[in-house]
Parts: structure tokens; sequence; C-alpha cells
């Protein structure tokens, strides 16, 4: 297990190196120079130069990018061109933001999609079923911001319930929450649907239920358990499926996270701001992703051994 | 060399082809919501490339004295806040999803399948370099990427294309390597290998045929994800510019006038859904026709 681990670990890596150069030479592909938008229309050249050197701007960009990796191993990403504070500070204040928001909803999506996949693979072809899994594939359709406008035309604009946008109370929560959740929940219970009934006929149940084990037992205990696998790995996927809905949800309800503050800095060209939060997105997203392996590994024996083929 | 070697079926027939595509018709049929789905797929289609046709009126002629209207007789679907017909802009949005839908999903399809193909088959370092590039991508919500590149290369429609099309590349490649891993073990492959086929005759003739039909089901769910993300993006307000009908859009500026013109936000969200859900259903009727191994 702890050779498997260690294996997780060292491959992220490369692939943090790789991400961090990726996001660092695109986001210089950017059209537009930074030095001359933050002087203004009236700088003369000097001042413009001024800035570039302050910036670290007028360097050749392999230099640039040593330092910038060099620094954020020390936990500096640098400042905001706009607004002149450390990005780090910011990101991490916006990303908790968006970690509120995206953990509630992964909790509502896992519990609601657990739920209605067991209860509808436990009683196959029933109303219940027949209404779960078409509940579950409109809440895939539905695209997240439509939802999110209808939910705010409801209980913000006609009946003045919620809080039609911002942050602060835990008014503020219900409406995105539930925007983001409900597509990971339809997922969840497609995925926990298709695999529970999988189980169910396989020959172990079947042994458990000609031993005389009741019902619930069968479902709960030797089917629900091998069922989680595949379902943990989609609650994976999903975390990071919601950190890139978080954008959309956010815009909608103007809640003040990550995924707002990227576009809102792409738009800006703020490079330090933009290169931050996307390393940010990336080292968070990479551990979710170790965190579901390992999970996986604890999960299922087989994986912890080595190269099954 | 027999064609029926191309075909991975259990089918010893001549035309192993032929009866393939009956059977899976066959079991399409029988799945209704499926059928139902590909019916409302066929009109989207049709609706979309006869958009001149249907429109009532020309989706970009503004008239600031009707403005905002609720539905009516003269205008199904209302009109919009510069007194746009509301109907001729949802029928000419339609024409835009399509397209971005259908040639982003082309797009990845190419780059997937290809690089797929080459990393299943050869393995070794072609076969890292392409999975760990692959794994860098997945690293980040598919939306952030396309943020990202329409940032760098700027909106329009064939940019939007290519930023929803790029990021869907590692999709079909994991789909096509791990297929093409179990396909290149099979007899029949090694008897066309045995009989002295190149690589790339062996590759495209032998295997990639047996990825055919994954690869369909896989573009039908990918053009229903495409297409809401690329209104997702307008909807941010860097997608599809503004005259252009574009559903997103119709949502974003209908933000304004949520309480004057409830209409706006439930059209246009409606056949964005109906849309999506169409091809998703579509989709899962193909996956049981066409893909035995994930038939739930």
């Amino acid at each position: 297990m702890l050779e498997y681990m260690a294996k997780r670990l060292l491959l992220l890596i490369p692939v943090l190196l790789g991400v961090s150069l990726i996001i660092f030479v695109s986001i210089r592909l950017v059209p537009g120079d930074p030095a001359e938008a933050m002087a203004g229309e009236f700088a003369d050249e000097e001042y413009v130069a001024e800035i570039r050197r302050i910036y670290g701007l007028d360097k050749p960009i392999h230099i640039q990018y040593i330092t910038f990796m060099k620094r954020a191993f020390k936990g500096d990403l640098g400042r905001s061109i706009l607004s002149d504070r450390p990005v780090l500070q910011e990101v991490t204040k916006r990303f908790l933001n968006t970690l509120i928001l995206a953990s509630w909803a992964m909790l509502l999506a896992a519990i609601l999609g657990v739920a209605a996949g067991v209860i509808s693979a436990t009683n196959p072809y029933s109303r219940f079923d027949y209404g779960c899994m078409t509940g579950a594939l409109i809440g895939i359709s539905m695209p997240s911001f439509w939802l999110g406008l209808l939910l705010m035309g409801f209980f913000s604009v006609y009946f003045r319930w919620l809080p039609a946008g911002g942050s602060g109370t835990a008014m503020h929560l219900i409406l995105p929450v539930f925007t983001l959740g409900i597509t990971g929940a339809g997922i969840i219970a497609r995925m926990t649907r298709s695999t529970m009934l999988e189980i169910i006929n396989k020959e172990y149940v079947t042994t458990a239920r000609s031993k005389g084990l009741t019902d619930p037992k069968i479902n709960y205990v030797h089917a629900l358990k091998n069922a989680l696998l595949p379902v943990v790995t989609v609650i994976g996927l999903q975390s990071g499926y919601l950190l890139g809905g978080s954008v959309i949800t956010e815009s909608v309800f103007a809640w003040p996270g990550l995924g707002r503050y990227i576009v809102e800095a792409i738009k800006l060209r703020d490079y330090a701001a933009v290169q931050g939060s996307l390393l940010f997105f990336a080292l968070t997203f990479a551990f979710v992703n170790l965190v579901v392996d390992l999970l996986y590994a604890v999960l299922n024996p087989r994986v912890r051994y080595g190269s099954s083929k | 060399m027999s064609e029926s070697l191309a075909a991975p079926t259990p089918f010893e027939e001549d035309d192993a082809q032929v009866s393939r595509l009956k059977l899976s018709w066959n079991l399409l049929r029988k799945h209704k919501v499926a059928m139902v789905g590909g019916l409302c797929v066929l009109l989207f289609i049709v609706v979309s490339l006869g958009a001149p046709i249907f429109a009532p009126y020309d989706p970009l002629l503004t008239d600031l004295d009707n403005a905002l209207k609720a539905p009516s007789i003269d205008h199904l679907f209302g009109t919009d806040h510069f007194g746009r017909d509301v109907m001729s802009r949802i029928i000419y949005g339609a024409r835009t999803s399509l397209l971005i839908g259908v040639f982003s999903v082309l797009i990845a399809a190419f780059g997937g399948i290809l690089l797929g193909l080459l990393g299943g088959y050869f393995t070794g370092w072609t076969d890292t370099l392409i999975m760990r590039g692959m794994d860098i991508m997945l690293t980040f919500p598919r939306i952030l990427l396309s943020i990202l590149l329409i940032a760098i290369i700027g909106t329009g429609m064939t940019n939007i294309m290519l930023a929803v099309g790029l990021f869907a590349i590692p999709t079909y490649a994991r789909l096509v390597r791990s297929m093409v891993l179990v396909l290149k073990e099979t007899e029949f492959v090694e008897s066309a290998r045995a009989v002295g086929s190149s690589n790339s005759r062996v590759l495209f003739r032998h295997i990639f045929p047996g990825t055919l039909g994954p690869i369909v089901v896989q573009s039908t769910f990918l053009i229903a994800t495409s297409i809401r993300v690329a209104s997702g993006l307008s909807f941010l307000g860097i997608g599809v510019p503004p005259p252009t009908p574009e559903w997103g859009t119709m949502l974003a500026d209908a933000r304004t006038y949520m309480g004057l013109a409830p209409h706006l936000i439930t059209i246009p969200g409606l056949s964005l859904m109906a849309v999506v859900l169409s091809f998703n259903l579509l989709g899962d009727g193909l996956r049981d026709a066409l893909d035995p191994r994930q038939r739930t």
C-alpha cells in the first residue's frame, strides 16, 4: 500500500511540472501587453519599461518561468497586477468560497445520487425507478446556468424567499448548492443503479440469498459494498467536474469563488492571478484524483498489487 | 484476405458488416425512448438546416416598439429586449448549436482516435507520452481550458469549436486506446499480422473498425456535452459573439428582464435542454445497440 502511494505521489511531479509549464506559456500567448495595460493609455515608454522591470516582464521567457517556479515553491505566486495584492492571499480566499460551495454540492449529489440509485436498483422497473431515472436524465441534460436562472426566477424574483446572488449567509448558499449539485446527483444515481443491478445478479449475492440472509442485509452489506467502487470513482471525477461547474454557477449567482475569479482575471489579462489560480486548481484536482485512486486501492485489493493486465 | 476478418463479431457470413448494422438497428428500434430521442435529434437537424424556411422573421430584425412582448399570434415565442422575434432566434440558434456540436466533436474524434490508436498499438514511449499528455489535459475541468484557449485565440464560431473540441480529445484517446489494447491481442489481428499486413493496414483496416461502435456512442453523448459547454461559454460572454443568435447568449441577455419577460428565460433554456436530452437518450439507445459490453 505504501509503495503504491509513493508511486502515485511520484507520478504527480511530472504531471504538475507539465501543467505549470503549459499554464505559464499559454498565459503569455494571450494577446495584449499587461505592462501597457497597467500603465494606462497615456503613459510614456519609460513608465511602461519601468513596470516591465518591476514585474520581471523584460526577462526572457525561460528565466521568467524559473523565477516563477522558484517563488511558487516558497508559496509566493506574485502580486495581482490589477489589485496589487499577493495572488496567494486572494486565491486562497476565493478558493475557500469555492470549496464551501463545491463541498455542499458534492454532499447533496452523493446523498441524493446514491440513495436514488440504490432504491431504484432494489426496486427495478418500479414507478420509483422510472421516476428517479427520468429525473436523473433531466438533471444531467439541464444546463446548470439555466437551472440556476429558473431557481433564481422562482425563489428570488417571484417568491422573494432567497437572495438572488452574493454571499455571506447560509441563505445565499442554498440556490448555488442546489444548482451545482443536481447534475452530479443525476450522474451518481445512474451509475449507482447500473452497478447495483449488475452486482445483485452476481453469484455471491444468490449464495447470500440462498443462505437465507434478509434482503436489506444482502442489499446493503453484500451488494452496496461492492457497488461502491465505481461509485467512488464517479464521485471523485464529479469533484473535478464540480470545480469546473463552479465557474458557471458562480457567475450566475455572483458567488465570490475561484471560478469566477479566473474568468475575470483572464478577461483583464492579469497574468499573475490567472497563473496562480490555475495552478491552485490543478493542484486541487490532482490531489482529489490521488485521494480517489488511493480510496480505490483501499476498497479494491486487486488495484493495490501492481500490474493487473 | 477476406472481409470478415475485419469485423470482430461472431458472424461468419460474408456480409458481416451489413448484418451487424441490421442487428444494431433492430436493437435500437426496440428501444422506444431512444427512438423518441432520435426523432427529436432528426427534427433538430431539419430545423437547423432549413432555418431560413422555418423562421417567420429575420432573427436580427430589431423593432424597439415591440420589445419584451409576451408570446402572441404574431410572435409565437414573444420578442426580446430589441423586439427581435424569439422563435426565429431559437431556430437560427439551433443552427449555431448544431454546427458547434458537430464540428467540435469531429475535431475531438479525429485527434482522439488517432492518438488512441497510436498509443494503444505501439505502446512504449509513444503511449506514455500521449497518455501523460492526456492526463495533463484531464487535470483541469474542461470548461476552464476552453476559457483559457478562448482568451488566447479570441471568440468566434471557429474558435469556439476548437476550444470545445480540443479538450474532448482525451475522452476519445482513452476510449480507443483501451479497446486497441484488447483488440490487438485477438486472433484476427494476429492472423492479419501473420500474413504480412503492414502496421498501418492492421491498425486502420482491422483494429479501427472494431472500435467504431463505442466511438459512435461516445460521439452522441459528446455532441450533447459540447452543445451545453458551448452555450455555457456564450452565457459567460466569451462564446459566439452577440448578433449571432445563440441560446446561451439569449439566456445571458434575459437575466436583466427576468421579472418582466420570463419567456426569455424559459424558451431558450427549454430548447437547449430538449436538444441535450435528445442526444443523451439517443446515446443510451445506441449504447445498448452498439456497445454490448456497456449494456445496462
